[in-house]
């Protein structure tokens, strides 16, 4: 079979004809499959929807219990046949409960990976290498100029910020799903023990995180409090929000953002940023390159990011590839969601 | 380069204005001479290099990296130094230190042009990727670390304790790397001495103003002229301590742009500052900005270059005269001066900035209207407005307020549609902040009629830039083509300072400094102007007037 006759790109998201679904669909849909719980991939309003347990829970957080007309998890490695294709689910290693889709019809298996990263993640389960004939993939990062340095790295800068200006709060902006919670994890790490502060946007999904077992220790909501307690403290909140008047009840802050666009430093000075956090759930160059050639896939097509760069290096591979030029994603970590 | 590096870094990511000037007052006092001064240099714009230019880096890159991945890297980063410091292949990163500020300005001016592309990438292969971006900031000059040359002036200043106006008026007495200045700022020597003459004053600069701000204001203590739309220049001649002639030209800010106008240069045998406009003359009437632009745009400065656009400056004030300064005069009697000195010296190029004759503000205001019949004559196309000025003002760096005031002609507006959307650079880099915008043909199509990159704020920025990613028909490079159909695409409210007749734009005309004054998310593309509505203000620009 065609791999298009699998999936095909059509203005709502990806398209399987055999079962009739959309996966991570921008609009509503009768069925969708979401590969996690960004909101640029999971929205509300479809049918039904298939995922993994962790994802529908952020679902539910997020847009509230009846998010969709029809819930069913999906365990990773498990699979389900709906009309001839092969469905199943593996870890994406992005934020906890992502996933890669794989579908399989007639000999043929296509793998989708939504945003993945290799980088390890004490979060969320690792990535999970499919192997596949055509691998469609994300580009968040793909250019020669997105090499990050490992989390733990940018944590210790973090530290170091800390220890130089004790005196000082720092304010780390960091999204609400996945980052926030990966950042207070790799703190816990590097031994960082006192309680972290975070913005009440930051709270459920935090909750959420540690009702599913993920450790993170004492996490509290700002509270109104004199602008001397939070001297030296360590404060998480949406990046947004370092851009209201929310800040104004901290003395002197550094502000810090935790994304890969900090990368680039015409990005962090857009936006006021002092300390910029190279921290990214989405693969770098490098990994983009290892993952493609890990799968064993002879075709690679590119969802959405800098789909031209990633394309013209699958040719210089012999890999065949292809833009699709989706609309709507990589909201989550842009600047201009910020 | 450690040091400086770092400097550089810390730099690039403080927004406020006293912790820079903190950061740097610290790097003066710690860092020795000379690398303190070449620092200094570099983040003034005093530093170039015969052979080290952008185009050597581009090679370098080139033949290290995808030409392909480059391109697409270079247009996403939008700073070439930052590109390529990204980018270059990672050698197991050894220490900075045995590599100074010293040694990187020395080699880049002493080693021979053949051998610079290897001793660059040596460098490169030695540096950690910070190194490797002050490195490449060296040699580009954009330095874009959010520090102007005044603010460096000004650290400088509170690190000697010496006000910022005592050090512009030496600043151009010393050189690269400021051993000197640094010697009188630490107390061990005299200040470096500006008996030359060719010393650069900062300029006076004005507030816009509308007619219901000085309708109130008594007429008679104003004298009015033409605000000329050329470059603004400070004139400085006089004789070095050894008698020997020597003349300057200055840009506003203080840069020595000389060897773009050796014509103008040669011409200045007198002994004084002068404060004016530069433009271009031909055919005894002052020509508009578009032609002097082309003169500013070319590279090498040829003799045909300069009998084709002769330039001449048209002075408005001096500020010194022999020995005397004269800043502290009351504009009238600096103008009686300046009035003597011109007729004094007729074989010079330059010429007196004739006064706006008025007795009432309406008077001013029907001149301004109409410069041509106002007083400007066949040079009116060159005149962008009218400059009020308080008789009794003395000549005060900076923006002082209350003394000079400019008041513009109106823009003139039209709505268009958005058609493309460019990838800015810097501070603007991955934004489609570069705007091609149409208006309807006869024959029902958008024909694109101008670019905009500016007039809009920050939001408005992520605004525009989400539309244009959402509605993306067609990708060219860094360019995307966006939905402009009769009922589905943006309008834009373009406003703008004059109109052209222009044979170089499929449209037949030319804007002159486009932006956009308002987005217009309320209207279809339909309810656009139409090239005939556009053409219509061509005969109201004062550039028709021929």
């Amino acid at each position: 079979m065609q791999p298009a006759q699998i999936l095909h790109p059509r203005p709502e998201g990806l398209y399987c004809p055999l079962a009739d679904l959309y996966i991570d669909p921008v609009r509503p849909v009768a069925r969708a499959l979401i590969t996690h719980g960004h909101s640029d991939h999971a929205r509300a309003g479809h049918g039904s929807v298939l995922a993994t347990a962790d994802t529908l829970a952020i679902m539910a957080v997020r847009y509230g219990a009846d998010f969709a007309g029809a819930q069913q998890a999906l365990a990773y490695g498990e699979t389900l046949n709906l009309n001839g294709a092969r469905f199943s689910l593996h870890s994406a290693g992005h934020v906890l409960g992502s996933a890669q889709a794989a579908v399989e019809a007639g000999g043929c298996r296509v793998v989708v990976s939504g945003d993945f990263k290799r980088q390890p993640d004490p979060t969320c389960a690792p990535f999970e290498v499919a192997p596949c004939d055509v691998f469609i993939s994300e580009a968040t990062f793909a250019l020669p100029v997105f090499n990050h340095p490992s989390a733990e790295h940018e944590v210790r800068k973090l530290l170091a910020s800390v220890a130089m200006f004790p005196e000082r709060t720092h304010i780390v902006g960091a999204y609400a799903l996945g980052k926030a919670q990966r950042v207070m994890a790799e703190l816990r790490r590097c031994g960082w023990e006192k309680p972290i502060f975070v913005h009440g946007a930051l709270m459920e999904l935090t909750e959420l995180y540690k009702s599913r077992g993920v450790a993170l220790g004492d996490v509290r909501h700002v509270e109104t409090a004199p602008k001397s307690f939070y001297a030296g403290a360590i404060v998480l909140c949406p990046p947004g929000a370092l851009q209201t008047p929310w800040v104004r009840r901290f003395l002197d802050p550094v502000t810090a953002v935790a994304s890969g666009w900090m990368r680039i430093r015409a990005r962090a000075r857009q936006q006021g940023v002092e300390l910029p956090l190279v921290i990214s759930d989405h693969a770098d160059w490098s990994d983009l390159q290892r993952t493609i050639l890990d799968t064993g896939a002879g075709e690679i097509w590119i969802t959405h990011g800098e789909a031209d760069a990633l394309a013209h290096w699958c040719e210089s591979q012999g890999l065949k590839a292809k833009a699709l030029h989706l609309v709507g994603y990589g909201d989550e970590e842009e600047p201009s969601a910020a | 380069m450690n040091r400086f590096a770092a400097l550089l870094d810390r730099l690039a990511y403080e927004p406020r204005r006293l912790s820079k000037l903190a950061l740097l007052e610290t790097y003066f006092r710690e860092t020795p001479d000379p690398d303190r001064g070449w620092a200094l240099a570099a983040m003034t714009g005093a530093l170039t290099f015969k052979h080290a230019k952008a185009g050597l880096i581009r090679n370098l890159a080139a033949g290290r990296t995808d030409p392909v991945l480059f391109g697409l890297s270079y247009d996403f980063v939008g700073d070439l130094a930052e590109t390529v410091s990204l980018m270059w292949p990672a050698n197991e990163a050894r220490a900075n230190a045995e590599l100074t500020i010293t040694d990187v300005v020395e080699g880049l001016n002493t080693t021979p042009k053949d051998d610079l592309p290897a001793r660059v990438a040596d460098w490169l292969d030695r540096l950690d990727e910070n190194g490797r971006w002050a490195l490449l900031k060296l040699i580009t000059g954009a330095l874009r670390i959010g520090v102007s040359a005044r603010l460096a002036r000004t650290a400088l200043a509170q690190f000697g304790g010496k006000s910022p106006d005592q050090i512009e008026d030496v600043w151009h007495a010393d050189a690269p790397p400021y051993t000197h200045l640094f010697a009188w700022l630490e107390g061990r020597a005299e200040a470096p001495s500006t008996q030359t003459l060719t010393r650069f004053y900062p300029p006076m600069l004005s507030h816009p103003i509308d007619p219901a701000e000085f309708a109130p204001l008594n007429h008679a203590d104003f004298s009015a002229e033409w605000k000329w739309d050329g470059i603004r220049v400070q004139a400085a001649a006089g004789r070095d301590a050894g008698g020997k002639p020597v003349s300057r030209l200055y840009s506003r800010t203080g840069e020595d742009i000389s060897a773009s106008f050796p014509d103008l240069v040669a011409g200045f045998e007198f002994d004084a500052v002068l404060d004016g406009e530069l433009l271009i003359r031909r055919e005894g009437r002052v020509q508009d900005f578009n032609t002097l632009q082309q003169r500013l745009n070319r590279k090498s400065v040829t003799p045909k270059l300069i009998a084709e656009f002769p330039a001449f400056i048209r002075c408005y004030d001096i500020l010194a005269l022999g020995d005397d300064d004269l800043r502290a005069l009351p504009l009238f009697e600096r103008r009686a001066k300046l009035e003597a000195f011109i007729e004094q010296h007729p074989f010079a190029p330059i010429d007196l900035s004739p006064l706006i004759p008025f007795d009432t503000w309406d008077a001013l205001a029907a001149a301004r209207a109409d410069p041509a019949n106002g007083g400007a004559g066949v040079d009116a196309e060159a005149v962008e407005g009218v400059m009020i000025k308080r008789r009794d003002a003395p000549y005060l760096a900076g923006r002082p307020k209350g003394y000079w005031f400019k008041w513009k002609r109106d823009p003139m507006v039209i709505d268009a549609v958005l058609m493309y959307a460019q990838r800015g650079s810097g501070k603007r880099s991955s934004f489609y902040s570069d705007y091609t915008f149409g208006v309807w043909t006869d024959a029902g199509e958008l024909s694109p009629v101008g670019k905009a990159y500016f007039g809009f704020t920050d939001e408005e920025l992520i605004e525009l830039d989400k539309f244009v990613r959402n509605n993306t028909t067609n990708r060219f490079g860094p360019v995307r083509e966006v939905t402009h159909t009769r009922t589905k695409g943006l309008v834009l409210e373009v406003a703008f300072e004059g109109l052209q007749r222009s044979t170089r734009h499929k449209s037949g005309i030319a804007m002159r400094f486009p932006r956009i004054s308002r987005i217009r998310w309320d209207k279809t593309p339909k309810d656009a102007d139409t090239l005939e509505d556009v053409s219509k203000l061509l005969s109201l620009a004062p550039e028709a007037e021929r």
